[in-house]
């Protein structure tokens, strides 16, 4: 078994430069910083023609009439297609529920749905055609909350539902889901039981309630939707795209098109960045239906504004808590209510809903516990998957409940989140119990021993520095009004997909001397967003096959399928797929090794054989043959998919299942100031301490920590999605007004990493991307409560709401 | 319409050219430089920073109109922008810029990058790596434009200072920590190499 | 749509003479924004980069008359001093990218109530210089905003320049956003004492469907410092003066709830901004005034 901080499985190659454990730089970061680097909006192809899409203008209507006769005429157009003009009787796509048309068919549930599409010689024919098309909509009333979506006379956002779950996706235990949701205006449903909270409550000293409200985030990654679709000879279709899960899209997109999956052929281009926005399809199938109907290459490019219609977001919440416990400080029971509005498709909802729902309680002990978490149908923008993934609105809400419950009973909330903190073997409400380390209390710990910053920074010789007050370069205070507050919080999130899911990844592995050196080429499907996947393949090969050379083959859809690049999984699943078909490919090596030289040497037939720096060697560090002479004329290659091990599903009634493959942890120290006149926060330093099993590429793990970390503060204090609840429409889709943190909202961020091992993870590693960005909303927002003495149960805390003005 | 303007030091034409495009559009578009990046279209991320007479400017806000005569340095010129800088002792201070010799023992540590073989590397754009300040990429391009501007003006920043200066730039990815990592680097290096 | 590029201001003249419609752009950072998102399909762009003398400025005897093109770095790197107020109020112009580019007079011409300048002009006192083909003229600023987006251009008219008193005392500016950086104002409040004509004026952004002055506050505190002898004596501001010239600030605001802000906050954060502002500029001129004070004559 492994103790604290011990590497394991790393069963060789620890002396090849470039291996695990080294911070390697990027594989593309020359071509990314001089501007070479391809992204999906820089493709460009001879004679390629415009894309442009019409969106509704309404957000719950029916489609009295489409007249596209006037675009039609327009010079430099080369077509204009609408719902009657699609291919086959496959008009609708999704993740987990095939709810989404293609084009608006007699109906549009959201504002911004696409309506029709354009091909054009130019972006601004494009555009001016797709205003000529007169489309007369005769409003219907909007559904936007849950009383609106389940009263007895709710418009059903979808009529008829009969979504039986594609057995290839998520499972619900081959239930379908539309047969056991109470209304069909709810998408999915997942309760967890566990003990009797009934009786627990009564052993309960102290009950803290609490009503919660969680804001709708949007991804905002810098390189908005585009690609470029060239049709090819054989009537199939080229698509570069940048995406999340390209077998994904594709298994969407070929079916509309008619095409078998083999004549849509997908390569993935630069990813300006994702964190689940692209994980269902935006522009994908427009391009291919306009290539395909125009013979030419259609290149589709979104704004900023079209963007924020173009991908789901982070689900906004309403969440109800009753925590108990007793004046010793041991929680007792935890009784909860998760509202998430879906908006008007599917998307990933019914995933998320399993994951608010059963880490809805957090990284503590409770034995008796009920959860609900659901999912609305509404008219609001459809809504998924965003790094944290139902674990972030659930953690904002029970980490409020924490510090609520640890005044109540007068520990500090520190300490009383360490005597509730679960370990190892801890069962959770799920039933299943936590089978690798979970160190939450030497999280909170660690992160708390961490030097305070000095206070009054901003102070200087020459009077306050505005730059590192409240208000910032606005010069709003000089340190009036402004006081200092501290806050903690700690978070759980699943590592990989769960209930159930065939959660695979494909890796092809080749192996040959190219110019007098032994090379390692990696090919695998996975979608490179930026977070470093392809170094840390790259590491992984060097590791196992003892090879310095390593080349990277672009992802495309000639290999078998990554999963997505979400759920904080790639280097978990995708990773492990390397590891397993160097692993093999290594296999091979040895036995054409064993083939040629084995009369030379006994230890061929008798050592461990290791590949390291070019060489076979035997564990005690024998020299058995170079790579270069073992290879020569001879290369191998293997293909394998490679899973982790099974989980599955969720218990409709009860939530009790073995649902989750890992877990990861983090904490978080936030130190805000806030001007308390004017409700404005500096965020002065955020603090995180997090368990990463492993760390592969450390450069890397911190990268996506910090990155996370600043996801969690922007929705703490400034980012929402603005909805207005008479409408449904979206009222700022713009980077003018949803704002991201910039450089001068962003604090330090120290980080801390432990590696405790998970013995079930390909070299003990642990998912990172996500755990992060769940525990830094709610430290600042308790770190604005110990400033402001206020209860602020929303996120994100607008200056109104602590001026008393909202 | 047609304008003509310079571009890293060449002379381009652009024909054909509608009046409401913008500087970004023909750059990325008409002129096969799509260094620089599309990301809001409306001055709030610095993605698409370029300099035009020298100056840091969105390009997504300057109509293509405009630049007719002028010039400009995109990312895929930052490269030789700064050598050339570095050899005639560029800025007034005289403090900033590097040498060529050390600007391509940087470039020679990037072994990592399958792709670090080719052209030389300005120190910003190296440190961008080292410090591990590029991940996804997209602000990348308009990051290194601003930063090299202001080490250019700046040689000795404070933590304020870069921030200040960058504080027209998004990034998603990373949380910034790195880039003031890089920041701090190419500063430092460019410290040493005067 | 056509692009005029005119090579001097004659030129421009005639240029908005013959297309009124004509929208005119220097730094761009308004007009091209609404041409990509497609807010705007304007008949005729016309180009001011060409016209040199739009990007200079000369300070003279009682004001600096500054280009309607000259960029907001500009002024804070070179106009400290001449003009505290709208120097501060540049330094918050959205990123350094846009302070490059976007002038005062392209905040006048979209006169959005939003603008960072406006605050900063009212206060100083400034006249725009305005001209066409007819002639020129200057109207003072506190005419110039008619409605929301609206001014007292007539459709041949191109901003010139515009006269901005040389401050003869302490000024401020203060701004409410989001976030800390690159942020279009919640609200917005500009200050700036007069010693000379013993007098405080007021600029109020983005809380109410023009910029404003808070006039009643300005009288108010006028009398109050007159009758207190603070101008001379260099008191401290009395809290309860502070405190009613800041209530007077808030009750100038007609602002609107919108999706940067309530109008209730924002009534609030013009009021806290009126009462520091006040603190620092009146501890500026008590600081710099001072050894006049000591030795009994007025500063």
């Amino acid at each position: 078994m492994p103790t604290n901080g011990a590497p394991t499985k790393i069963t060789q190659g620890s002396q090849t430069k470039g291996g695990i454990g080294e911070s390697t730089l990027r594989p593309d970061g020359t071509l990314k910083v001089t501007g070479e680097f391809a992204y999906s909006s820089d493709m460009w192809h001879e004679d390629m023609l415009w894309g442009q899409i019409l969106r509704s203008t309404v957000a719950h209507a029916e489609i009295v009439s489409i007249d596209t006769s006037e675009a039609l005429a327009l010079p430099g157009v080369y077509a204009v297609m609408t719902y009657d003009d699609l291919p086959t009787d496959v008009k609708n796509y999704g993740l987990e529920i095939q709810d989404t048309p293609v084009l608006a068919h007699g109906k549009v549930r959201h504002h911004g749905e696409p309506v029709a599409i354009v091909a054009a010689d130019h972006p601004e024919t494009a555009r001016r055609a797709a205003a000529k098309i007169k489309v007369e909509y005769r409003e219907l009333p909007v559904i936007t909350d849950e009383a609106s979506a389940t009263a007895p006379d709710a418009i059903l956002v979808h009529e008829g539902r009969d979504d039986l779950p594609q057995s290839q996706l998520r499972s619900t235990g081959g239930t379908p889901i539309s047969g056991h949701v109470p209304h069909p205006n709810i998408v999915h449903r997942q309760p967890i039981i566990r003990g009797d909270v009934a009786s627990a409550a009564e052993r309960a000293d102290f009950v803290v309630k609490g009503e919660y409200t969680f804001g709708m985030q949007d991804q905002a990654f810098l390189g908005p939707e585009s690609g470029l679709a060239v049709p090819d000879e054989d009537g199939g279709v080229q698509l570069y795209v940048a995406t999340q899960w390209l077998h994904s899209d594709l298994r969407q997109i070929a079916p509309v098109l008619g095409l078998p999956e083999r004549k849509v052929r997908m390569t993935l281009s630069g990813v300006g960045g994702a964190f689940g926005g692209r994980e269902d399809l935006s522009m994908q199938i427009h391009a291919c239906l306009l290539a395909l109907r125009t013979g030419k290459p259609v290149k589709i490019v979104y704004n900023r504004f079209e963007s924020f219609f173009g991908h789901v977001h982070r689900h906004p919440a309403k969440l109800s808590y009753e925590h108990g416990a007793t004046k010793d400080g041991k929680l007792t029971h935890v009784k909860c209510r998760i509202v998430l509005d879906g908006g008007a498709y599917a998307s990933a909802s019914p995933a998320v809903v399993g994951n608010a729902a059963s880490l809805g309680v957090g990284p503590y002990v409770v034995d008796d516990v009920e959860v609900e978490a659901l999912a609305l149908y509404t008219n609001n923008p459809p809504c998924g998957a965003m790094r944290g993934f139902g674990a972030v609105q659930a953690c904002f809400a029970y980490e409020a409940q924490m510090d609520k419950l640890a005044k109540e009973v007068g520990i500090d909330p520190v300490e009383f989140r360490q005597l509730n903190a679960m370990e190892q073997g801890t069962v959770m409400p799920t039933g299943q119990p936590v089978d690798s380390p979970a160190p939450v209390a030497e999280l909170l710990r660690r992160v708390k021993a961490m030097p305070l910053p000095p206070e009054r920074q901003w102070e200087s010789s020459e009077g306050a520095d505005v730059r590192q007050l409240p208000g910032g370069l606005s010069n709003t205070t000089h340190g009036e009004g402004v006081v200092r507050g501290v806050g903690y919080a700690v978070g759980i999130k699943n590592v990989g997909f769960s209930e159930g899911f065939d959660d695979y990844s494909t890796a092809r592995v080749r192996m040959e001397v190219v110019g007098g050196e032994p090379v390692a080429t990696v090919h695998t499907a996975m979608a490179e967003v930026g977070q470093g996947g392809v170094t840390v393949h790259a590491q992984i090969a060097r590791t196992e096959l003892g090879v310095t050379q390593v080349t990277i083959h672009p992802a495309d859809t000639q290999v078998g399928s990554a999963g997505s690049t979400s759920a904080s999984r790639q280097t978990y699943v995708t990773g492990g797929a390397v590891k397993n078909s160097c692993e093999l490919v290594r296999e091979k090596v040895l036995e054409i090794g064993r083939r040629k030289f084995g009369s030379y040497h006994p230890a061929w037939a008798t050592a461990e054989l290791l590949l390291e720096g070019g060489k076979v060697v035997t564990d005690g560090g024998e020299v058995l043959a170079d790579l270069v002479d073992v290879l020569e004329g001879e290369a191998v290659e293997v293909e394998a998919e490679w899973r982790h091990r099974p989980t599955e599903a969720f218990d409709l009634r009860t939530g009790q299942g073995f649902g989750h493959v890992q877990y990861s942890f983090a904490a978080h120290r936030a130190v805000v100031e806030v001007d308390t006149e004017l409700g404005l926060v500096k965020v002065i330093e955020l603090a995180c301490a997090q368990d990463v099993g492993k760390a592969l590429n450390p450069l890397s793990v911190v990268g996506q920590i910090q990155g996370g970390t600043t996801q969690g503060l922007g929705v703490a204090v400034m980012e929402e999605i603005v909805v207005d609840p008479k409408t449904a429409k979206v009222r700022n889709p713009s980077f003018t007004d949803y704002l991201i943190p910039t450089i001068l909202d962003t604090p330090t961020i120290p980080v801390d990493v432990l590696e405790l091992a998970d013995d079930h993870a390909p070299y003990g590693l642990r998912g990172v991307g996500e755990a992060p960005t769940l525990s830094s909303t709610p430290a600042v927002l308790a770190a604005i409560r110990n400033a402001t003495g206020l209860e602020l149960n929303r996120t994100p805390v607008r200056p109104e709401h602590l001026t008393g003005t909202a | 319409m047609r304008v003509n303007f310079t571009v890293n030091g060449r002379p381009q034409e652009a024909d054909d050219v509608w009046e409401g495009e913008s500087l970004l559009y023909v750059l990325r578009e008409r002129l096969g430089l799509p260094g620089s990046k599309n990301a809001c279209e409306q001055g709030e991320c610095g993605s698409c920073t370029v300099r035009l007479d020298g100056v840091p400017v969105c390009s997504c806000l300057v109509a293509a109109g405009q630049v007719e005569g002028r010039e400009v340095v995109t990312v895929e010129g930052l490269a030789d922008f700064a050598k050339q800088r570095a050899e005639h002792g560029g800025c007034a201070s005289g403090a900033c810029g590097t040498s060529l010799q050390d600007a391509q023992q940087w470039a020679a540590r990037g072994t990592d990058s399958q792709t670090g073989e080719g052209g030389e590397l300005s120190p910003v754009q190296q440190a961008f790596i080292d410090a591990g300040a590029v991940q996804c990429g997209f602000c990348t391009p308009g990051l290194l434009v601003a930063a090299d501007e202001m080490l250019e003006r700046n040689p000795n920043p404070t933590d304020a200072d870069i921030r200040e200066a960058l504080s027209g730039n998004l990034c998603r990815c990373t949380g910034y920590e790195t880039i003031m990592d890089a920041v701090r680097l190419a500063a430092a290096r460019q410290g040493e190499a005067v | 749509m056509d692009f005029l590029r005119p090579a001097s201001w004659e030129e421009a003249l005639a240029a908005k003479a013959e297309h009124p419609t004509a929208v005119p752009i220097a730094g761009g950072t308004d007009v091209m924004v609404e041409i990509n998102f497609d807010h705007r399909r304007p008949e005729y762009l016309l180009d001011l980069n060409r016209v040199g003398d739009l990007e200079e400025w000369e300070v003279g005897e009682e004001s600096v008359r500054l280009g309607a093109s000259v960029p907001y770095t500009k002024i804070m790197e070179n106009l400290r001093g001449e003009l505290p107020g709208l120097a501060l109020a540049s330094h918050t112009v959205a990123s350094p990218q846009i302070r490059n580019r976007g002038g005062v007079g392209g905040n006048l011409g979209t006169a959005s109530p939003a603008g960072d300048a406006h605050p900063a002009l009212l206060a100083a006192g400034a006249e725009v210089e305005a001209e066409s083909v007819r002639g020129s003229r200057l109207i003072p600023i506190d005419e110039f905003y008619t409605g929301v987006k609206r001014n007292a251009l007539a459709a041949d008219e191109l901003i010139r320049a515009v006269h901005i008193k040389k401050a003869d005392g302490p000024q401020q500016y203060s701004k409410v956003g989001t976030r800390n950086a690159m942020v279009i104002a919640v609200c917005a409040f500009g200050l700036a004492l007069h010693p000379e004509t013993r007098t405080v004026r007021t600029g109020i952004g983005s809380a109410a469907p023009t910029p404003v002055r808070a006039k009643a506050a300005e009288e108010f505190l006028n009398a109050a410092l007159e009758e207190g002898g603070f101008w001379d004596n260099g008191k401290i501001v009395t809290p309860s003066v502070a405190k009613q010239f800041a209530d007077l600030c808030a009750a100038a605001c007609n602002p609107i709830d919108d999706v940067r802000g309530t109008a209730s906050y924002r009534r609030h954060a013009v009021g806290v901004m009126a009462r520091r502002t006040l603190t620092w500029t009146w501890e500026s001129y008590r600081g710099t005034a001072r050894a006049a004070f000591e030795k009994g004559g007025a500063a």
